[in-house]
């Protein structure tokens, strides 16, 4: 049987030539794509997720192995099937209005794909009008909002109050983060959770769109 | 002379925090005094991380840091009204810090600059967001020079921000700052270029080695102001020593008296 740990460590380590090899190679001898994906590649992030946590790898580190990711995603798509990659968490994500900065949020849109969830990043400066509507046409199950400055911190919360007025927050979970942003400040705007960086972001967002250890 | 503004009054450090909301006055008196002797030029204040306090937070902060130094303050915060306000509480005249091309700021600042007498830091920000190349800083820091000069502020008073980026994420982020900055210090003589050193090294570790390697190549580009810790010694005596290196400290004078002090070491 094809060894998967050596695929998670090329993935941990960013190796991305090597990924791609080893990831041809599961394929050769026959083991499942959606198994490659889950227990290699989406495995190795989440490993890669808790050491960023832990100050223990960096985000050059980290992107380096997100890229590794891609290009091994890339050769598992023409075998994994629309239900292989549908039946995922859905996830809108942005930067609120008013405010510019996207650096932090391009981050955690990058971990969440590299996660295995769909994920819509509509970068900075996004209104309530336009996160609803991609929640409604993407049917998202998760809204996360980033805001870098005080004076857009209030944004989030209208953003949020949108949301719950056009009926849609009982379907969906709302993340927010940035560095302002605390759990106290996260609580009083009636968020579901609060995430300090990209890492923990990750694991706040399987936990509350319930997939933990359950496979997307 | 590298102008220095202290950064440490800032609500969305703990500790000042825990000061402010106790209204602890001594332990702001003290921190700014070790900032003005250790060679700040200015005392940033920013009152923004205890949301809707940020007015009274201001107001109390400008009035126990007035009782005890004589430099300037420098107003940091997004809020044209809370700059507006602070600008009315001083005599001397202040930085503030900041406005950018993002229309609503510009607009609503530009009117009240007119014949003010401040220091302004400019960031090259604007509605797109984030500049992308060292070109795209410089036609920005062109546009918000025109449109400071239009309404009488003096290059010598203008601080342009070139925004700092992370070098984690794109490790051509600093060269592109650096680039920047000579561009800037080249086309606009008698402008200065001010900024926040700490952005540089967001996502890495040991912080603090690469806030002081790119300090010393910014100031061989031109820059010549900088928000920063003037507490953290290390950072000092790079910025000391530098100075020495570009020319700008006769005899050495500054340096040799850092060393004596124990300021500098190697």
């Amino acid at each position: 049987m094809f060894d998967l740990e050596q695929m998670i460590n090329t993935l941990i380590e960013g190796d991305e030539s090597n990924l791609i090899t080893l990831v041809r190679a599961a394929l050769d001898q026959g083991m499942d794509a959606k198994r490659i994906l889950n227990d290699g590649l989406i495995a190795g992030m989440d490993i890669v997720g808790a050491k960023m946590e832990n100050d223990e790898l960096f985000i050059p580190e980290v992107l380096m192995a997100a890229k590794a990711m891609s290009a091994g995603v890339e050769i598992l798509k023409p075998f994994l099937s629309a239900d292989d990659m549908g039946n995922r968490g859905i996830v809108v994500i942005g930067t609120v209005k008013g405010d510019l900065h996207d650096i932090g949020k391009n981050l955690v849109a990058m971990m969440l794909e590299s996660a295995g969830l769909e994920v819509h990043n509509l970068g900075a400066d996004v209104s309530p009008n336009q996160f609803l509507e991609v929640i409604k046409e993407k049917k998202a199950g998760m809204l996360c909002l980033s805001a870098l400055l005080t004076t857009t911190m209030p944004m989030m919360k209208e953003t949020i109050d949108a949301v719950t007025k056009k009926g849609l927050r009982k379907t969906i979970k709302i993340m927010v983060g940035g560095a302002p942003v605390t759990q106290n400040f996260a609580d009083e705007i009636g968020a579901d959770g609060y995430a300090p960086d990209a890492g923990s972001a990750v694991k706040l967002a399987k936990e509350l769109l319930q997939l933990g250890s359950q496979k997307i | 002379m590298f102008i220095i503004v202290g950064e440490r009054i800032n609500t969305s450090r703990k500790n000042v925090r825990e000061a402010v909301s106790n209204r602890d006055k001594t332990y702001i008196q003290q921190d700014v005094e070790k900032q003005q002797d250790s060679g700040a030029n200015y005392i940033d204040v920013n009152a923004g991380a205890r949301i809707g306090h940020e007015a009274e937070d201001m107001q109390w902060l400008i009035k126990v840091i007035r009782e005890v130094v004589k430099i300037p303050l420098c107003f940091d915060s997004p809020d044209p009204n809370i700059l507006k306000m602070a600008y009315d509480l001083v005599d001397e005249p202040p930085m503030i810090n900041s406005i950018s091309l993002e229309k609503e700021r510009l607009n609503r600042m530009l009117p009240f600059l007119k014949g003010k007498n401040c220091k302004i830091v400019a960031l090259c920000m604007d509605d797109a967001g984030l500049p992308t190349s060292a070109q795209d800083v410089i036609d920005r820091a062109e546009k918000l020079v025109c449109s400071l000069e239009d309404i009488g502020m003096q290059r010598d008073a203008i601080f342009i921000d070139p925004l700092i980026q992370p070098v984690s994420t794109n490790t051509s982020n600093a060269l592109t700052v650096l680039d920047a900055v000579q561009g800037i210090m080249r086309k606009f003589p008698g402008v200065h270029t001010i900024c926040g050193l700490s952005n540089i090294s967001y996502g890495l570790p040991q912080r603090k080695i690469i806030n002081r390697s790119f300090l010393s190549l910014l100031m061989a580009s031109g820059l010549d102001a900088a928000i920063l810790d003037p507490l953290d010694l290390n950072l000092m005596a790079v910025l000391r020593t530098t100075e020495m290196l570009l020319g700008k400290d006769d005899f050495c004078a500054r340096y040799l008296k850092g060393v004596r002090a124990g300021k500098i070491q190697a």
